[in-house]
């Protein structure tokens, strides 16, 4: 019953990894960018709710729900303001001025808050668990799993079911006739960046809930976000969350092995599946 | 009574490389204009620089008096002029019925051309809505760049090539198309290197090379050996 249990805990796991990631995978599917400062932007987040809800009082549940606007608005500004004037033939440039903004991130958390680790006081609901025949569930993480399942649920339905998602794919394929249709590749990014910054934030509220968080946690959440993304197929949100799944239960059943082997198993379990498919588990067709 | 697309002494580059040497054209309405040439006169980059996905160096396009060459390819299409793009340039990630309707993105209020209307213009299109774009035949992939550029419901419709590798009896199929167009308000630029089909279609002609127009007329005043001479570049006299 051992392995059931961490299996479970593990692909709860995996849920976390695919919040972490999703926002990653949305971009990078849309223009083509990697953002390496995904993580910290999450972590910035965490401290955004934390700040939200020690300024009102209150629960973070609530005060993440407060985050959202300025979260969707600060991806836009900074796509509009920055990340449109890198993009272009050349994957150098996006990837310098991300990393140069991961930095800047990282310090200017560091001067207001100092490196002192934080956790978002989310309440009892904390320490609950529901009974499902022999396994016990958290509350906390089956809610983590639960959100990542609507919000890919959610992207997908924007992505294949709506305008704004059809200038999205149309954008991606090819942004010079999207352009002959009327569409403005640089606002379409900018909403895309901000859809982005707003899963961050729902990822930002259950790393915050689940465990301690300091200015310097940013690049290893990107890191197992990446690596989703990379074990889902470029591009495909479903296979982003079968990514997170992959190294959430590959770093439960590392642990239960042994307590030093967890964050080896999940970059184990990485490298094993681009050995065996390099282009991911559900690869876009038309890439 | 002004033209309803008025283009003067228009350059354009690509870096250093100057594709186009003052191109003037007029277009009318409910005219169908015929721009032949061969493989790099510019004919593309004249569509492309009207359009805004080339940049306009000097002169003025010009639509019912506004000027366009100052606009992004999203205002300019918004002004009136949409284009069927060289090789189609269907989305592969939508369907047929995606790809249309993507057309109508800009579009502001109703017009003529709807989904229903295109789909009676090519029926094939409805039968195939659910279909990945790229999956079509040839022919019927034009029949949906086409339609996705008329979603737009355009003042001035560019065509870049339409018969280019499709079969005789898929071209006709398509021109066949063009009265129906001409018959919604619409005008049409096309841009072809099949001499026969554009005559029969246009109102006027253009010839073009090397970054000029170097002939024009109505195809019924123009001599078959003054456009070919003009088409191959053969001096006259």
């Amino acid at each position: 019953m051992i392995w059931l249990d961490t299996l479970i805990q593990g692909l709860m796991l995996g849920g976390l990894y695919a919040l972490f990631a999703a926002g990653l995978s949305l971009v990078f599917g849309i223009m083509r960018l990697v953002n390496l400062a995904h993580g910290d932007l999450i972590v910035l987040g965490a401290y955004l709710i934390l700040g939200i809800g020690t300024a009102t009082g209150l629960n973070p549940l609530l005060a993440a729900a407060l985050a959202l606007p300025p979260m969707f608005a600060l991806g836009w500004l900074l796509q509009t303001a920055l990340l449109n004037r890198v993009l272009g033939e050349d994957i150098l440039p996006p990837l310098l001025v991300t990393f140069g903004l991961s930095v800047v991130i990282q310090n200017t958390l560091l001067m207001g808050f100092s490196a002192d680790s934080r956790k978002l006081p989310i309440g009892p609901v904390e320490a609950q668990s529901l009974a499902l025949g022999p396994v016990n569930l958290g509350v906390m993480p089956l809610v983590t799993f639960g959100s990542a399942v609507a919000v890919v649920f959610g992207l997908n339905r924007l992505f294949y079911r709506t305008a704004l998602g059809r200038a999205f794919r149309a954008t991606s394929d090819d942004p010079v006739t999207a352009q002959l249709m009327g569409i403005r590749p640089q606002r379409v990014f900018a909403v895309a960046t901000g859809i982005a910054l707003v899963v961050a934030t729902i990822a930002a509220l259950y790393l915050g809930a689940r465990a301690n968080f300091d200015p310097s946690t940013g690049p290893a959440r990107l890191l197992y976000a990446f690596e989703a993304v990379i074990i889902g197929g470029l591009g495909s949100l479903w296979g982003t969350l079968a990514g997170g799944m992959v190294i959430g239960v590959a770093q439960a059943l590392g642990a239960a092995l042994n307590p030093e082997w967890q964050i080896l198993a999940g970059h184990l379990a990485f490298v094993a599946v681009l050995l065996l498919r390099p282009r991911g588990l559900f690869p876009r067709a038309n890439d | 009574m002004s033209a309803l697309l008025q283009v003067t002494g228009l350059t354009a580059h690509y870096g250093d490389f100057q594709a186009l040497f003052g191109v003037d054209l007029t277009l009318d309405q409910g005219q169908t204009l015929a721009i032949i040439g061969a493989n790099g006169a510019g004919k593309t980059t004249l569509m492309r620089a009207i359009t805004g996905i080339a940049r306009v160096t000097g002169g003025s396009v010009l639509l019912d008096g506004q000027r366009l060459d100052r606009m992004a390819a999203p205002e300019i299409l918004h002004a009136g002029v949409a284009m069927v793009p060289e090789g189609r340039r269907l989305f592969p990630s939508l369907t047929v019925e995606e790809n249309l309707r993507i057309g109508a993105h800009a579009r502001q209020g109703s017009g003529f051309w709807t989904l229903p209307r295109i789909h009676d213009l090519f029926p094939v299109l409805r039968d195939r809505r659910d279909h990945p774009a790229t999956a079509l035949s040839g022919g019927q992939q034009q029949m949906v760049a086409i339609g996705r550029a008329l979603m737009a419901n355009p003042r001035v419709l560019l065509c870049d090539e339409l018969s280019l590798g499709l079969a005789p009896v898929v071209i006709r199929e398509i021109y066949a198309a063009f009265p129906a167009i001409r018959d919604s308000g619409t005008a049409i630029v096309v841009v072809e290197q099949d001499i026969g089909q554009a005559l029969k279609v246009a109102t006027r002609v253009h010839c073009m090379m090397e970054g000029r127009i170097t002939l024009s007329g109505a195809p019924a005043d123009l001599g078959r050996e003054a456009i070919h001479d003009a088409y191959f570049g053969v001096r006259q006299g």
